[in-house]
C-alpha cells in the first residue's frame, strides 16, 4: 500500500509527454480556434460573439461548393486508392515471400523519404506542358503539339492517390496477412469461384484493414494542401486553400477558424458514416492500423 | 467391408492410378495406386513427411500430380480445379470461416452452387440438426467448443452430398478425451450418411478404430493396404509391423527352421523361433506385447517354442493398457509384455523373477 503513491507518480511522469502533447498541441489550439470562429468583427479591433462566420459559409456559394467538391473528390481518391492498393497488398501479403516481401514494402516506402513538396514538384516536371510526358508524346509522334497535363482534376487526383497509396497498402497487407491459407482453400474446396472467395472470405476478413486504410487516406486527402495547390493550380479549389486564404491573405482569422471547424466536422462526419456503413467499430479499426 | 454400390456400373468412388508427385528431384508421392469403394472409410496412415498430405491435396485439387491419374467415379480429375470436384475436405485446422455464422458456414457451399438463400439456410439448419447442433445456426464459430467446431466442419462438407469427403488429421488439435469421443462420433456419422471417407492420420489408433481399410504410407509409397486386422496381425513389411501397434523388435540372423518356420539367432547367440520368409540374412523379428505369455511357474509355458526367464525391470501401469518391461538374458532390450490387470500377476513388483514365452506364429520375421 505504501508503494502506491510512488507508482502513481511514475505513471504520471510517463504519461506527461503524451498529455502535454495532446493538451498543448491539439486540444488547446482547437478550443482557441472554436472560440475564434464565433467572434465577429463589429468595428475595427472590436469583436463580438456571433454566428456570422458560419452564415458567411452558407451564403457564399464559392465556399460551400469548394467544400462539397473537396469532400466528393476525397471520397473518390480514397476509393481509387483502395482499388489500386488491394491487389498490391494481396500480392505482398499472400504471394511474396521473405526478402521479396520486404523489398516490395520498401519500394512502397521509398517515395516517402522525399518530402511531399518535392514529390509533388516531381509530378509537375513530368506533367507540365514542357515536361517529360508531353515531350515523349511529341517525340514519338503521337501528338502534334505539346499537351498540358497539369492544372486539372485528373492531375490533382493522380497526385493525391500517389500520396495515399502507402497508407492504404500497409494496413491492408497487415489485415490480409492474418488470413489463414487453409480458410481460402476451404473457400475454393466448397465450390467457391475466385470472385466468391474474394467477396465472401478475403474482403470481409480484410475489412478492418480496408476501413483503417480508408480513414487514414481520407483524412490525409481532405487536409492536403500542397498537392491540390501545385497540381491543380487555380483550378485546384481545395477547401484547405480557402482556410489558407482567410488566415494568410485576407487576414480574417475568425473566418478561417470557422472554415477549419467545418472541415473538422466534415471529415469526422464522413468517417463516422463510413464506419456505420461497413459495420466496423473504431476500436478494431485502430488496432489494424 | 461391404461394397454398397455393387448395383452401380461404377463400383469405386476413387481411383488413383500410378500417381507420382515430384518437388524438384524429391518424390513426395511415388507411384501410388489404390481404389476406394463407395461408403468405405479409407485411411492413409503414415509418419509426418511421408507424403500423405500431398496425396490428399492432389485428390482435393490443390496440387497436380506429376504423372498418373486421379479418377472419381471413373471420371479423371486431372485439370479439374478444386472448386469443380465432387470432393470436399475437412482441414487439419478445420478452416471454418470466422467471418460467418455457423449457419452461413454450412450454407456457403450450397450458395456457391446457386441454391437460393432461403433453401440453403433451410438445408444448412437441417444438416446442423443431424450432426447434433440444432439451433446453433446463428452463433459465431469462435463461440463453439472444439468438438462442435469439428462437427460444423464436417456438416459443411456433408451438406453438399459429395462423392468423397477428405479428412486431413482433423482430430489432431483436440485433447485426448475429446479425441477418443470424436473417433466414435466420426465413425457413426460416416455410417449414417454412408458417404465415402478418406482419412489421413499419423495416429495408428485413429486409423485402426475408424477405418474399413488402411493404407500404410512411408516415404511416398504405400507399404501395405488392408483391413485394420490384416495390418495388425499380418504386416507385410517391417515398417508396417513396427508402425502399426506396439511391438517388440529384435535384430538377428535368420535361418530356415526344420518345422517350416524361421529361426533367428540374436547377436547374443540366443535363438528364437517365428514365421517368415527370410533365410540366412540379417532379419528383424517382431512380437506383439499381448502375444507374450507370462508365468511365475515355467511349467505353465510348457508347450511354447520360445521360453525365457527374466526379471521385471519396470511396471508401466496404464489401466487396461498396462505392461511390463522384462530384463531377459540374451535380449539386448527388455521384452515388453502386456500385464493383464485381472490376472494373478496384477500386483507384480519390479525385481520379481518371471517367465516369458510366445508361439512361433506370434513372431513375424522380415529380411531387413
Amino acid at each position: 500500500m505504501s508503494r502506491k503513491p510512488g507508482i502513481r507518480f511514475t505513471l504520471f511522469l510517463l504519461l506527461a509527454p503524451a498529455v502535454l502533447w495532446l493538451g498543448l498541441l491539439i486540444v488547446l489550439p482547437h478550443v482557441e480556434i472554436l472560440v475564434l470562429s464565433f467572434s465577429e468583427r463589429v468595428a475595427p479591433r472590436v469583436y463580438a460573439f456571433g454566428f456570422g462566420n458560419y452564415l458567411e459559409f452558407f451564403t457564399e456559394p464559392l465556399y460551400w461548393r469548394t467544400f462539397a467538391r473537396t469532400a466528393i473528390m476525397s471520397i473518390l481518391v480514397t476509393a481509387l486508392t483502395l482499388v489500386l492498393a488491394f491487389p498490391i497488398a494481396l500480392y505482398i501479403a499472400r504471394v511474396a515471400q521473405g526478402r521479396v516481401k520486404a523489398m516490395l514494402l520498401l519500394l512502397c516506402l521509398l517515395p516517402f523519404w522525399v518530402s511531399e513538396l518535392v514529390r509533388t514538384l516531381g509530378w509537375m516536371m513530368l506533367l507540365r506542358e514542357t515536361g517529360v510526358v508531353s515531350y515523349l508524346l511529341q517525340a514519338t509522334g503521337l501528338t502534334e503539339q505539346r499537351i498540358e497535363f497539369l492544372y486539372n482534376d485528373g492531375a490533382v487526383i493522380l497526385g493525391l492517390v500517389y500520396g495515399g497509396l502507402l497508407f492504404m497498402i500497409v494496413p491492408l497487407a497487415n489485415a490480409l496477412e492474418s488470413l489463414e491459407p487453409a480458410v481460402v482453400e476451404a473457400g475454393f474446396d466448397l465450390g467457391g469461384s475466385r470472385w466468391t472467395v474474394l467477396r465472401r472470405i478475403v474482403v470481409p476478413h480484410a475489412m478492418p484493414g480496408i476501413v483503417a486504410g480508408s480513414i487514414i487516406v481520407f483524412m490525409l486527402t481532405v487536409g492536403n494542401f500542397a498537392t491540390p495547390v501545385l497540381l491543380g493550380g487555380k483550378n485546384g479549389l481545395w477547401f484547405t486553400e480557402q482556410i489558407y486564404a482567410q488566415f494568410i491573405t485576407r487576414f480574417n482569422w475568425p473566418q478561417g477558424a470557422a472554415f477549419g471547424m467545418l472541415l473538422l466536422l466534415l471529415s469526422s462526419a464522413i468517417v463516422w458514416a463510413g464506419l456505420r456503413l461497413t459495420g466496423q467499430s473504431l476500436g478494431t479499426t485502430l488496432k489494424q492500423a | 467391408m461391404t461394397i454398397s454400390g455393387a448395383s452401380m456400373t461404377q463400383s469405386t468412388d476413387l481411383d488413383l492410378v500410378n500417381v507420382t508427385k515430384r518437388f524438384g528431384s524429391h518424390a513426395a508421392v511415388d507411384d501410388v495406386s489404390f481404389s476406394v469403394a463407395p461408403g468405405e472409410f479409407f485411411s492413409i496412415l503414415g509418419p509426418s513427411g511421408c507424403g500423405k498430405t500431398t496425396l490428399m491435396r492432389m485428390i482435393a485439387g490443390f496440387e497436380n500430380p506429376t504423372s498418373g491419374d486421379i479418377r472419381i467415379r471413373g471420371t479423371s480429375m486431372i485439370g479439374v480445379p478444386a472448386n469443380k470436384r465432387p470432393v470436399n475436405m475437412v482441414f487439419q485446422s478445420l478452416a471454418l470461416f470466422p467471418m460467418m455464422s455457423v449457419g452461413e458456414n454450412v450454407a456457403y457451399g450450397l450458395s456457391c452452387r446457386g441454391v437460393s438463400r432461403a433453401e440453403a439456410g433451410e438445408r444448412a439448419s437441417r444438416m446442423l440438426e443431424r450432426v447434433g447442433l440444432k439451433g446453433f445456426g446463428e452463433r459465431r464459430v469462435t463461440a463453439l467448443s472444439g468438438g462442435q467446431r469439428q462437427r460444423v466442419a464436417i456438416a459443411r462438407c456433408l451438406v453438399l452430398e459429395p462423392t468423397l469427403v477428405l479428412l486431413d488429421e482433423p482430430l489432431g488439435a483436440l485433447d485426448l478425451k475429446l479425441r477418443e469421443h470424436m473417433k466414435i462420433e466420426l465413425k457413426q456419422l460416416q455410417a449414417t450418411f454412408n458417404t465415402t471417407f478418406a482419412y489421413i492420420t499419423h495416429d495408428q489408433s485413429e486409423a485402426l478404430v475408424m477405418s474399413d481399410r488402411i493404407a500404410v504410407m512411408n516415404q511416398g509409397r504405400f507399404e501395405q493396404v488392408g483391413s485394420p486386422r490384416e495390418l495388425y496381425h499380418h504386416p507385410a513389411t517391417p515398417f508396417v509391423a513396427s508402425f502399426v501397434g506396439e511391438t517388440n523388435r529384435w535384430q538377428g540372423e535368420a535361418a530356415a527352421a526344420p518345422q517350416g518356420g524361421v529361426s533367428v539367432r540374436l547377436p547374443s547367440g540366443t535363438v528364437i523361433h517365428g514365421q517368415g520368409r527370410a533365410a540366412d540374412k540379417a532379419s528383424l523379428a517382431f512380437v506383439r506385447p499381448e502375444a507374450i505369455a507370462l508365468a511365475q511357474d515355467p511349467s505353465a509355458l510348457g508347450g511354447l517354442p520360445n521360453r525365457f526367464e527374466g526379471r521385471v525391470s519396470a511396471v508401466l501401469f496404464d489401466g487396461a493398457n498396462s505392461s511390463l518391461l522384462i530384463e531377459t538374458a540374451g535380449f539386448g532390450e527388455p521384452v515388453r509384455a502386456v500385464l493383464p490387470q485381472a490376472g494373478p500377476l496384477a500386483g507384480i513388483q519390479v525385481g520379481a523373477p518371471i517367465h516369458v514365452g510366445w508361439t512361433a506364429d506370434a513372431m513375424k520375421v522380415f529380411a531387413t
